[in-house]
């Protein structure tokens, strides 16, 4: 029992070192704050394996943009995909690392998590500023059963730019013309109604204090604050609770193959058990690496928290990619990253 | 720590100059090099400043040339479609800052004179000790205090309160949510208080004690005393320290950006959300990834900048008038 156990140890080692002894600098990384705890989590586990550090400092995913074009990081995060033509001009590629999923969460007396319902039409006018009471008429429609107060609906949005905001204003500006032609998408947009909080836990906290409020934040925030979510329609027409099963059938619906430089955005996908608020968090690489041990290895620690780091991600409630997609992403790598004129990854065999 | 003490150290060392400074006299060589490092360091802090001002003019070159003076008078704010102006911001920063200020400055010169003339000497060392320290108190923390403790008072407690006396009023009209204008004044209002009660302090104690014996003399009561002598006395001071409380609401951005509800509108009711300068710039800043909503968030440093500026000189114009009307007692 022991030896095979040895043997696998030793092949371990010889796998790992045949990278370490390429490669023993610092991979540095640069963006979104969404996944910091994650991409932190991933480098200390990788590195007490490999030996490789891999530092990722959470700047804000503009900042990772900026600082991945101006190539003073390795790799750049970044909670929007970049177009097809943006990264075509910087020679830049970018695939999805993990998933994440915006929850609607209210503050209402005796309704608790999971309790209430809303059309995509209810959200996007609530956020307008057209439904102004919880016991509006078409609230109540959609919720037969349902004690809804006579209260004033406060909205609560992000007050600072976020990926958040951005995959949010992203699903109203698909489901609703008014939101499209008043408002549209962006990390931070002039929103009609409601107060601002700094960050997830601002939001968190607003609607935790003020009754009646509605405000959207990472699932794990919704979670860790016990926050009352609510249940949405999805394009196949059924109400879906946030859970991670339901962002990965968001993830898995989604045809990422007819995705050019997988710009996907993950919401609204189809599928009858998809969360409809989906979004996928990119790392952005240059597709010319300079620096072909510290690419090699770079493209190590992806693959491990691909494939070996699940189990930290749902700890910490992300999302891990479907596998089928991290097939899809490692030929790509194949196909587009080169050093030196030869390819950096090779398909295992 | 108060000014008695150090005046009269020094009158002594005055008196009989010391062997110290007798011997430092063989290093008299040093005086012009000293000089100059003097100077230079002087002369650094000024060039900073105009460095400062050079690169927020540079760097909003971009957001100067598309919108122009519109930005100082418009109030959109849509990123979506590039529009930006700081009428918002600069009305929600000059807003919270005036609350903040007409909430410090009476309870700050009452302490401060409770400090320096009424309280037995024990009791003063403590409670100034006392207040000092909540000036070091860093501005996060008075902005989760703020938002955890103080916005929950204030929906619940004040802010119905003052609108059943004056809810009439258009300044305090809106659902008491514990989070806008008002709050954010009340949070500057404690920040600031340090700052003006020490300086405060400072100034009444340096009143000296036969103008307000003369006072007293003539049959004056204390709070004439107080009122025709010592803030007259002491009143450039008092202005001063105001200033500087002023300088503290009108840059803090943390407290302030957790309480003030960050809205970009301007509404007349101090209880609705709004926003400041700086809470705008520590919100956005980090994600403004085009060039003209960069450029547009550093001009409002600029607005910021130019404000704060030209307080300063108007305060130190007119301090200089009427210290001449004063006949020029200090």
């Amino acid at each position: 029992m022991k030896r095979p156990a040895l043997g696998f140890l030793a092949l371990l080692l010889l796998a790992t070192s045949a990278v370490a002894q390429e490669f023993r600098g610092v991979v540095q990384g640069a963006g979104a704050t969404f996944p910091y705890p994650l991409y932190a989590r991933w480098a200390y586990e990788h590195a007490a394996l490999s030996g490789v550090r891999v530092n990722y400092q959470a700047i804000g995913s503009g900042g990772g943009i900026a600082q991945i074009k101006a190539q003073t990081v390795d790799f750049g995060a970044s909670d929007a995909p970049l177009t097809p033509e943006e990264l075509r001009e910087a020679g830049l590629v970018q695939f999805p690392m993990v998933i994440g999923g915006v929850v609607p969460v209210v503050n209402l007396p005796g309704i608790g998590p999971g309790e209430l319902k809303l059309t995509p039409e209810l959200l996007a006018d609530i956020f307008l500023g057209k439904v102004q009471q919880w016991n509006d008429a078409r609230i109540a429609e959609v919720n037969p059963g349902l004690k809804l107060p006579k209260q004033r609906i406060t909205v609560v949005h992000r007050s600072d730019g976020s990926g958040t905001t951005w995959i949010f204003t992203h699903y109203l500006d698909q489901v609703s013309a008014a939101w499209h032609e008043k408002i549209g998408v962006g990390k931070a947009v002039e929103w009609p109604v409601g107060i601002g909080g700094k960050g997830n836990e601002g939001v968190s906290a607003y609607v935790q204090r003020v009754k009646g409020a509605i405000g959207y934040v990472e699932y794990a925030y919704a979670l860790q604050n016990d926050l009352a979510y609510a249940r949405l329609r999805n394009q196949d027409g059924y109400f879906v609770a946030p859970t991670i099963e339901s962002f990965q059938a968001a993830a898995t619906h989604a045809q990422w193959e007819k995705a050019p430089g997988f710009y996907m955005v993950l919401t609204n996908q189809p599928g009858e058990d998809s969360w409809p608020i989906t979004g996928a968090s990119f790392i952005l690489v240059h597709k010319e690496q300079k620096d072909c041990p510290k690419a090699r290895a770079m493209l190590e620690f992806f693959d491990w928290c691909y494939r070996h780091g699940e189990k930290v991600a749902v700890e910490l409630h992300y999302v891990p990619m479907p596998l089928g997609v991290v097939d899809l992403v490692e030929a790509m790598w194949e196909r587009e990253i080169r050093c030196g004129g030869k390819p950096v990854w090779e398909r295992r065999r | 720590m108060t000014f008695d003490t150090a005046s009269t150290s020094m009158r002594s060392k005055v008196r009989t100059p010391s062997r110290a400074i007798r011997a430092g006299r063989a290093f008299a060589c040093f005086d012009r090099p000293f000089h100059w490092l003097a100077l230079s360091a002087a002369m650094s802090l000024l060039g900073l400043l105009i460095a400062i001002g050079i690169a927020l003019v540079w760097r909003s070159e971009l957001s100067l040339r598309t919108f122009g003076l519109r930005f100082l008078v418009q109030s959109v704010w849509d990123p979506v479609r590039h529009q930006f102006s700081a009428l918002t911001s600069l009305y929600g920063t000059i807003v919270s800052s005036v609350i903040g200020l007409a909430l410090a400055v009476p309870l700050s010169l009452a302490i401060g004179f409770y400090l320096a003339e009424l309280a037995p000497p024990p009791l003063a060392s403590f409670f100034g000790t006392a207040v000092e320290l909540l000036g070091a108190i860093p501005s996060i923390i008075y902005g989760m205090w703020g938002l955890f403790v103080l916005a929950p008072i204030m929906a619940d407690q004040i802010q119905p309160a003052i609108q059943s006396v004056l809810g009439s009023l258009p300044l305090f009209q809106g659902p008491p949510m514990g989070i806008g204008l008002f709050t954010a004044g009340v949070i500057l209002a404690l920040m600031v208080i340090p700052f003006v009660s020490s300086v405060a302090r400072e100034i009444f104690t340096m009143v000296p004690a036969v103008m307000k014996e003369s006072g007293y003399g003539i049959g004056a009561t204390k709070w004439e005393v107080v009122r025709g002598v010592t803030l007259r006395y002491g009143l450039s001071g008092i202005v001063g320290a105001c200033l500087l409380g002023l300088a503290r609401a009108l840059g803090e951005t943390m407290a302030v950006t957790f309480v003030i509800g960050n809205r970009h509108a301007i509404s007349l009711s101090l209880f609705e959300p709004g926003n400041s300068i700086s809470s705008t710039l520590a919100n956005e800043f980090t994600e403004a990834s085009e060039p003209l909503y960069l450029s547009s968030l550093i001009e409002l440093g600029l607005v910021l900048f130019v404000l704060t500026l030209a307080i300063q000189t108007i305060s130190q114009l007119w301090l200089r008038r009427v210290e001449r009307s004063m006949g020029g007692v200090r």
